[in-house]
């Protein structure tokens, strides 16, 4: 170093500051090596790793809803459609004070406390920066006296939105079905990707059955956000593809007819295209209306349709049960024939009433003074119970348990909705398992009236009516025509139909005396015969609701309504070449003939009207 | 080096370079400074989300630090060992001050409000502390015996305690890590250096239990950042994130995600060096390094051609205490260092920390430019 310096310490201390000196950079250099060394292993070795983190931890993946399909019936109206509601939307961050805010939009809207209690519950779930519903559907009132205020409210906004509405209300809520909100139990159930952003679910009907098809492909856009989840831009959009249109068989206005004709009476119309299964009506009434199950019912409106008595949440023509009376003797007529157990003219003599060998009890007959001869034709014509109930007793509960099930019986009918009742079609087997007891030969003879432990659904008994009108031809009821996607139309896929390989000549014979119960002067159901151009086969039926006691007579003026029997009518027409078969149950109607049939022949008559005024149009 | 220092004297200088000698300016400093506050302003560019405003600031502050640094380099270096004792008292007084009646800033009571500015009274003794035991020892015997030490180490340790109980960890480190350079340049015996590191060893359970609890979380993040990813050891794993991702070229200028989108908390202030080594990778944080570098050996290289103990004991010290800010602050952000509230050097973000830098390296200026008598 320098030799200057004039003192010798000086010189020393020079010396020593240099080394130290020196030392210190060289100390420095080494500890920035070291930092240099962490540096090498963060962007080299671990470069991989954090590029990975940081991708994600800037994008945030966004669920896009997918539009639901709509809902059409055969004629393409719209059952089910998706229009824009208001929701008024608050976003707590535009706010200065969001309590005061939300205060003065209760009083301008006249806002339930309930609905505010819940918005400040849900906001705290939310970011500041989240635009969270104050009010889900804003009445047309509403949104004029906040349009005109909203200058006074920064940070609220009215938000259009889609959501689900169904135009007919009352008369698709069965079939149709509703969406809800997503429940706890749906959310484990559903596929997470797919719902992700997605409010509503099919609950029932058509729009829980094909829930899958009417929901679409969700989409999703990759959107670049800060640390806070605030959007900064979006990079990348995935566009969702709206759910397939679902196109039902049904036909809404022949719903509504049958809906409408059932006036008074609580029960269940099904109507089938015999030819394809198609299911042109299914009617529960009383129904309800859909539309505010969509948005959240309130309790006590769903309390009240939870507890009526009319029980309007019942879809009869799926899961109501009902003895199916004498609408059954067709069925037991035709199994005797094709046991070949009687041939169709040998005639049994009717007293009015039955008795078992050594037995006191009396099965009577509807008819106190009896058919007095009757073959299976009479017997049917005029719903001869004693000839039934002694052809019950020759098949045997076992054979009548076989035959009925091959028509659909005490079986699923497989139609493409979820809930459906299958009855019940006894059996010595089905009673000692389920009852542990021996089966009676009383019960066999009562089950050839359809009495007894024999239940049926409207569609089970609407579609072993269309098989049978249907020789044989097994006809399996579906809803859905065809769902229609973006690009292509996809046609309901239907299991081979089974034929039942019946005698031809039975069925021939079956089928007139059916047409005879409507075109015979001493039908059961004449009063529909007149003014119509073709005929219509049928059969009425009563169901009993209570037993009457062996020796009281059934008198309806003296008894309660809802103690009256049920009143029954199945038909298929026109004969010659069966189109539409039907099954209708009014609760409490009575009569089969009275009642029940004229429902089925509006139906009808509507339906054939249609038909073929529409073949006439090139 | 001195025939080195001839010849850039006997070649005629540019015009700039006439200048700047004869605003007592150093011009190998000078340039490692305009090349480091460069840096800071293209990466401030990019945390501000390109607005001109945070730029606009920044600039302003640099010039007015850059302006104090030019005053100080006129100043006689005996001016300032004249008043050493007087401005080290300053200092402690101020820090008093700070104490009884400081505002709250931050959660932690660091500001004099003077009315017409606020005042920070510690980064002033960052500048202090050390022109007080460099006076202090400047007129002892060197290396210095055990009493001046003793005196010494409480002449450091009082500033040093009142800083670490406002607190502020960052800035205590500093200020005692600037007074312990000034004993270790002085000659400071290697048996004194190893047991004062062993009985600050032994202190450290100690210390453990002084700390705040927000302190030892820091140390225990460290330790493992991944035990509270949200929480506590956010700022961490964000930080070798950002510096990972960065790769070896970097995400070029601008293209930082991870601060643009506020997933790195301080991107402008402390974990500036993140987003310059998210945006310039390897090669840029090793050019910025040898700034650094450059920028601590020529401190330490005017230290050596100083002419007086004072001088060279100061000038070392600000060398070293220069290089102690960037290597708390580096090892900070880079996950090796506990989190203390320490800036990068010049680059980040605040004019506090920028203008005693600055008015240090005025200093240094001085004492280089000042000298009596060149060497031959």
């Amino acid at each position: 170093m320098s030799l200057t310096s004039p003192l010798k310490d000086a010189t020393a201390e020079i010396k020593l500051f240099a080394r130290r000196s020196i030392m210190a950079m060289v100390g420095a250099s080494l500890l920035v090596l070291v930092l240099i060394a962490r540096l090498v292993y963060l962007q080299i070795v671990g470069h991989e790793h954090y590029a990975s983190l940081a991708k994600n931890n800037r994008i945030r993946i966004a669920a896009l809803p997918p539009t639901r399909g709509l809902i059409y019936d055969r004629h393409n109206k719209i059952l089910a459609e998706n229009v824009p509601i208001y929701t008024l939307e608050i976003v707590p961050e535009d706010v200065k004070d969001v309590t005061d805010t939300v205060a003065r939009l209760q009083q301008l809207l006249a806002i339930p406390d309930e609905t505010v209690a819940l918005y400040h519950r849900q906001r705290q779930r939310e970011r500041s920066f989240t635009s969270t519903p104050l009010l889900t559907k804003m009445t047309p009132e509403q949104v004029a006296r906040f349009s005109v205020q909203r200058p006074y409210f920064p940070g609220v906004d009215i938000k259009a939105r889609l959501a689900r509405h169904y135009p007919y209300k009352e008369l698709t809520s069965h079939v149709v079905g509703y969406v809800g909100r997503i429940n706890e139990k749906e959310l484990k159930s559903l596929p997470v990707s797919e719902y992700r952003g997605t409010q509503y679910v099919g609950k029932v009907g058509v729009e829980l059955a094909y829930e899958a098809s009417l929901h679409g492909k969700a989409g999703y856009a990759e959107i670049e956000t800060n640390a806070q989840g605030r959007s900064i831009s979006v990079v990348y959009t995935n566009e969702p593809e709206a759910g397939a249109d679902i196109h039902l068989t049904l036909d809404i206005d022949l719903q509504k007819t049958a809906y409408d004709a059932l006036d008074i009476y609580n029960g269940a119309v099904v109507a089938l295209e015999i030819k394809t299964g198609g299911v042109l009506v299914l009617v529960s009434r009383p129904g309800f209306d859909p539309n505010p199950f969509v948005h959240g019912i309130p309790y006590s409106t769903y309390q009240e349709l939870q507890n009526a008595a009319s029980q309007p949440l019942f879809n009869r023509a799926l899961k109501g049960q009902y003895p199916p009376g004498s609408t059954v003797k067709p069925f037991m007529g035709l199994a005797a024939l094709e046991y070949q157990m009687i041939n169709f003219q040998q005639k049994k003599y009717c007293p009015g009433f039955y008795q078992l060998p050594n037995v006191k009890h009396k099965y009577r007959d509807w008819k106190r003074g009896g058919h007095g001869a009757v073959d299976m034709g009479k017997a049917i014509v005029e719903s001869c119970d004693v000839y039934f109930y002694d052809l019950a007793l020759g098949l045997g509960i076992d054979r009548i348990h076989q035959f009925l099930g091959r028509l659909g019986f005490g079986q699923l009918s497989g139609i493409d909705l979820l809930g459906e009742r299958d009855g019940l079609l006894p059996s010595k087997d089905w009673k000692r398992v389920q009852r542990n007891q021996a089966w009676y030969p009383g019960e066999t003879l009562i089950a050839g009236i359809g009495q007894g432990y024999m239940q049926a659904t409207p569609l089970q008994l609407a579609r072993a009516t269309a098989t049978l009108a249907n020789r044989g031809q097994v006809v399996s009821p579906h809803l859905l025509a065809f769902k229609q996607n973006k690009t292509e139309r996809i046609p309901v896929s239907l299991p081979e139909a089974e034929n039942l390989q019946l005698d031809a000549n039975n069925v021939s014979n079956i089928l007139t005396s059916m047409v005879k119960v409507v075109h015979s002067p001493r039908g059961t159901a004449k009063r529909i015969a007149s003014g119509i151009p073709y005929q219509i086969g049928g059969k009425t039926g009563t169901a009993q609701v209570f037993s009457v006691k062996q020796e009281e007579r059934y008198d309806e003026s003296q008894i309660a309504f809802k103690l009256r029997d049920h009143a029954l009518f199945i038909a298929f027409a026109p004969a010659d070449d069966p189109e539409i078969a039907v099954a209708v149950i009014a609760e409490n109607g009575s009569h089969g003939g009275s009642v029940a049939a004229p429902i089925a022949a509006k139906v009808i008559r509507q339906y054939l009207h249609e038909a073929h005024d529409d073949s006439r149009i090139p | 080096m001195t025939v080195e220092f001839r010849s850039e004297q006997l070649e005629s200088p540019s015009l700039i370079a006439r200048i700047l000698k004869r605003l007592h300016i150093d011009i190998p400093l000078f340039i490692g400074l305009l090349l480091i506050t460069g840096a800071s302003l293209i990466v401030l560019y990019s945390t501000g989300n390109q607005e001109w405003s945070l730029l606009l600031k920044q600039g302003i502050r640099m010039t007015i630090a850059f302006g104090v640094m030019i005053v100080l380099a006129h100043i006689n270096p005996q001016h300032f060992q004249r008043y050493s004792l007087p401005l080290y008292s300053i200092g402690l007084l101020l820090l008093l001050a700070v104490m009884v009646m400081g505002e709250i800033g931050k959660g932690a009571q660091r500001w004099l409000d003077l009315g017409f500015f606020r005042f920070q009274p510690s980064e002033m003794t960052k500048l202090t502390t050390p022109m007080m035991i460099a006076w202090y020892l400047s007129d002892r015997s060197i290396p210095p015996g055990f009493k001046t030490i003793v005196l010494a180490c409480a002449l450091i340790l009082a500033p040093v305690v009142l800083i670490a109980k406002q607190p502020d960890l960052g800035t205590s480190i500093l200020v005692a890590s600037s007074g312990a350079a000034v004993l270790y340049l002085a000659g400071l015996s290697w048996r004194y250096i190893i047991s004062g590191l062993l009985g600050v060893a032994a202190l450290l359970p100690l210390l453990w239990h002084f700390m705040h609890d927000y302190q030892r979380d820091r140390v225990l993040m460290l330790l493992n950042p991944e035990a509270d990813p949200m929480g506590r050891g956010y700022h961490i794993i964000q930080s070798k994130i950002a510096i990972g991702s960065g790769g070896i070229y970097g995400k070029g200028w601008l293209g930082s995600t991870q601060a643009k989108l506020d997933f790195l908390p301080e991107s402008s202030t402390d974990f500036i060096f993140a987003v310059f080594a998210e945006e310039f990778g390897l090669l840029g944080c090793i050019g910025l390094l040898l700034i650094y570098v450059f920028l601590i050996g020529r401190s330490l290289y005017i230290a050596t051609q100083a002419q007086d103990s004072y001088s060279r004991l100061l000038a070392g010290s600000l060398g070293l205490t220069f290089f102690v800010y960037l290597f708390v602050n580096i090892g900070m952000v880079i996950g090796i260092l506990p989190v203390v509230g320490v800036p990068l050097p010049l680059v980040s973000y605040g004019g506090t920390s920028m203008v005693t830098l600055m008015a240090g390296f005025g200093i240094l200026m001085s004492i280089h430019t000042h000298r009596k008598f060149l060497p031959t």
